[in-house]
């Protein structure tokens, strides 16, 4: 397969295809993931392709779809379990944090848990309530899970192939408003590490970092920057936990400044872990405190308010001023 | 409500002979707490004849097996009492619902308990003091499940009866004959989670056993204040059958779960198994029965205790003599001493072990957090040795 310029949801469908492919353990599971291919038709054809024992239309019941993948996990399988939308998680929460996460551990190593959960996560497509949530905090915090979040299609591509092959439980955030943007995928390429952070534009005088559907907005105000003789550099995160501080650090002491920006709450977010960690690890090279850009302390809002309550260009600039100002 | 009307009302008030409208009988029962082996009517039958077979042999050893989960609970409540263990779920009771279920199942089989089957564990050939790690508190978990195909003890109630079902989708997946059974109480009767594991097994046509030990008490409260209706008449509505077996029977235990194990295995499908018994003793070592039920409760259970029981029968049936119960003693003694000894020489854990097992394939925070903690420890120990 050649190189090939695909839509992020396209992009995984393939990346499925080749899992369920190339390892007869791989099995595709969830709420209407079969004949309808999913609310978003990220799994479009597969069962057809694969087969319901392959592709698996789930009752309704989120925990029940977790639980299960982790049985299915224990019998040797390696199953990619989707949620539909990122509030509908919870019922699974417990599933996810009290069992998955915890399990290699608890059987003191000798048990493997290599479920994926993909959930398509946070707003910007006008939906109701539940439907545009960035719970990837919550996610992160508990030990014994990881959490990624691609941004294009190639790392939507790849990352979910990683995320697929790792033996550990891995929450992999799907950036649902950016799941009909097109991207270049190479299947032959070779991938870097998961958990690498990904300089995607090079500048000078301050770091917009930022994951999954934030990293266009950020390389949007760098450009709009630009314009105004500011030279930003923007860093993918990519993977949440763990969080690349090294690639981080490395761009913070050579612009001396940074803003961290993503759609979830700001308050106890992953942005508040990296402005802990960068002042702890570059205090002396900072010359502005490390400014955060994201959603409010209130649940996320009606459809009619999201832009107001979505970081976009302006307030990612505003923060850019902020920081250059000091 | 009284604590008396709570132990009068509700699934325990019934009547042994009564048949529910499917024409299967109310309870399982195929020796009576007096010791007699009770002659199978038509509906007995089909789960008689599941241990029609059975040797004095057979019957001496689940005999042995009783005993000695016994002696082993009773060691273990009384470390806990002497300060050796955090914490203790006694089985005291419920021997015969885990003896017998346990004993009905292949080494193939997979075994997901909750934390109190100490019994079902012993009949899988788990060591039994690698139980007490967890409540010595020297690990979360502290076996390789895969070992005897006994999955590790699961806290969060109900919880395993989804990783059951998910783990027979895939004996189903297989193609392979083995089943699964599911080991839950009657408080995890009202989880989400077990309702969507009937959903599942269902839909899936698992090779499952749920089997419920109705012990009447999930801590204080009240098997009435968990459901209306019979627990095993549950299954009907998710489409698979449901039996109540009197779990103090080990003998009727083990006919049924057979049973039912066997038609997860001819792919029939998921069985819910209520065993009808009794926690005798506190729900843990932390509770205080002594708050929310009577003393004659427990006295009116005693007299149907599963070991009393099947002495009975074996003696009245000369299966066995007295030197087999003399041996008994004898390897139960030193059961106690052996649990004792390995208890009190279980090592904390090393500091770092922390850090241990948290990812299968590194974590960057970890490894940075360990060789934190590391430094942090080392910084101690030249002052510690002045």
């Amino acid at each position: 397969m050649a190189v090939k310029k695909l839509p992020i949801a396209k992009a995984i469908n393939e990346s499925l295809r080749r899992a369920l492919d190339t390892d007869p353990k791989v099995l595709v599971m969830g709420e209407d993931v079969g004949k309808l291919g999913g609310v978003f038709r990220v799994t479009d054809g597969l069962q057809k392709d694969f087969g319901e024992e392959r592709v698996i239309d789930t009752p309704l019941a989120e925990s029940g779809i977790v639980g299960t993948a982790i049985g299915l996990a224990l019998r040797g399988y390696r199953p990619v379990v989707e949620i539909q939308f990122d509030g509908f998680v919870f019922p699974a929460y417990d599933q996810i944090v009290t069992q998955l996460a915890k399990m290699h551990a608890r059987a003191l190593g000798k048990i493997k848990l290599p479920v994926v959960i993909r959930i398509p996560y946070g707003g910007g497509i006008g939906a109701v309530e539940h439907h545009s949530e960035s719970p990837e905090a919550l996610f992160a915090h508990v030990a014994g899970l990881k959490v990624v979040s691609p941004s294009n299609s190639s790392d939507a591509y790849w990352m979910l192939q990683q995320a697929i092959q790792s033996d550990d439980p891995v929450i992999f955030f799907e950036p649902k408003r950016r799941y009909w943007d097109k991207s270049e995928v190479d299947p032959e390429s070779i991938p870097g590490p998961l958990h690498k952070a990904s300089v995607v534009r090079t500048g000078t005088d301050l770091t917009l970092v930022a994951y999954g559907p934030m990293v266009k907005v950020c390389l949007e105000a760098a450009a709009a920057a630009e314009e105004e003789g500011r030279s930003l550099e923007v860093v993918d995160l990519r993977s949440i936990s763990p969080i690349d501080f090294d690639t981080v650090q490395t761009s913070v002491e050579k612009t001396r400044r940074l803003v961290v920006v993503h759609e979830a709450p700001v308050f106890l977010g992953s942005g508040a872990e990296l402005a802990a960690r960068i002042t702890e690890r570059s205090f002396y090279h900072l010359e502005a405190p490390v400014l955060r850009v994201g959603g409010y302390h209130a649940p996320y809002p009606p459809a009619r308010l999201e832009e107001e309550y979505l970081p976009g260009l302006d307030r990612v600039l505003d923060a850019v001023d902020r920081s250059l100002a000091y | 409500m009284t604590v008396e009307s709570t132990v009068t009302r509700g699934p325990r008030k019934r009547a042994a002979a009564k048949k529910t409208p499917g024409g299967q009988p109310d309870l399982v029962q195929l020796l009576t707490p007096e010791g007699k082996r009770v002659r199978p009517t038509k509906a007995l039958a089909e789960y008689a004849a599941f241990v029609e077979d059975i040797t004095p042999e057979e019957l001496r050893g689940l005999y042995r097996d009783m005993v000695l989960t016994r002696r082993f609970d009773a060691e273990a409540t009384s470390l806990q009492r002497q300060g050796e263990l955090g914490l203790w779920a006694s089985l005291l009771g419920q021997e015969a619902a885990q003896i017998g279920s346990g004993r009905a199942t292949r080494p193939d089989d997979y075994v997901f308990p909750t934390y109190r089957e100490h019994g079902v564990a012993w009949t899988r050939g788990v060591d039994p003091t690698l139980l007490l790690g967890m409540f010595r508190g020297v690990n979360n978990g502290g076996w390789d499940p895969t070992t005897n195909n006994f999955h590790l003890y699961t806290i969060v109630i109900g919880s395993q009866t989804l990783h059951a079902t998910g783990y027979a989708m895939g004996i189903a997946k297989d193609g392979a004959d083995s089943a699964v059974i599911a080991y839950f109480g009657d408080g995890a009767s009202s989880q989400g989670d077990v309702a969507e594991s009937f959903t599942f097994s269902a839909v899936y046509n698992a090779p499952v056993v749920f089997f419920c030990q109705n012990n009447q008490w999930a801590i204080s409260e009240p098997t009435e204040k968990q459901t209306r209706v019979p627990l095993y008449q549950r299954a009907r509505g998710y489409g698979f059958p449901g039996v109540r077996v009197d779990g103090n029977d080990v003998l009727a235990c083990l006919a049924v779960t057979r049973w039912a194990l066997e038609r997860a295995r001819r792919g029939e499908g998921p069985t819910l198994v209520e065993a009808f018994t009794y926690r005798m003793g506190a729900h843990t070592t932390s509770d205080d029965p002594t708050r929310y039920r009577h003393d004659d409760e427990r006295a009116a259970w005693e007299a149907k205790d599963p070991i009393i029981r099947l002495r009975a029968y074996l003696e009245a049936q000369s299966h066995a003599d007295e030197a087999f119960f003399a041996e008994l003693e004898a390897e139960s003694e030193a059961l106690g001493k052996r649990v004792r000894e390995v208890v009190r020489a279980m090592p904390d854990p090393e500091h770092l072990a922390i850090f241990d097992n948290v990812y299968a394939d590194g974590h960057a925070l970890v490894d940075e957090e360990r060789a934190q903690f590391a430094a942090y420890q080392a910084s101690f120990a030249d002052g510690e040795d002045k």
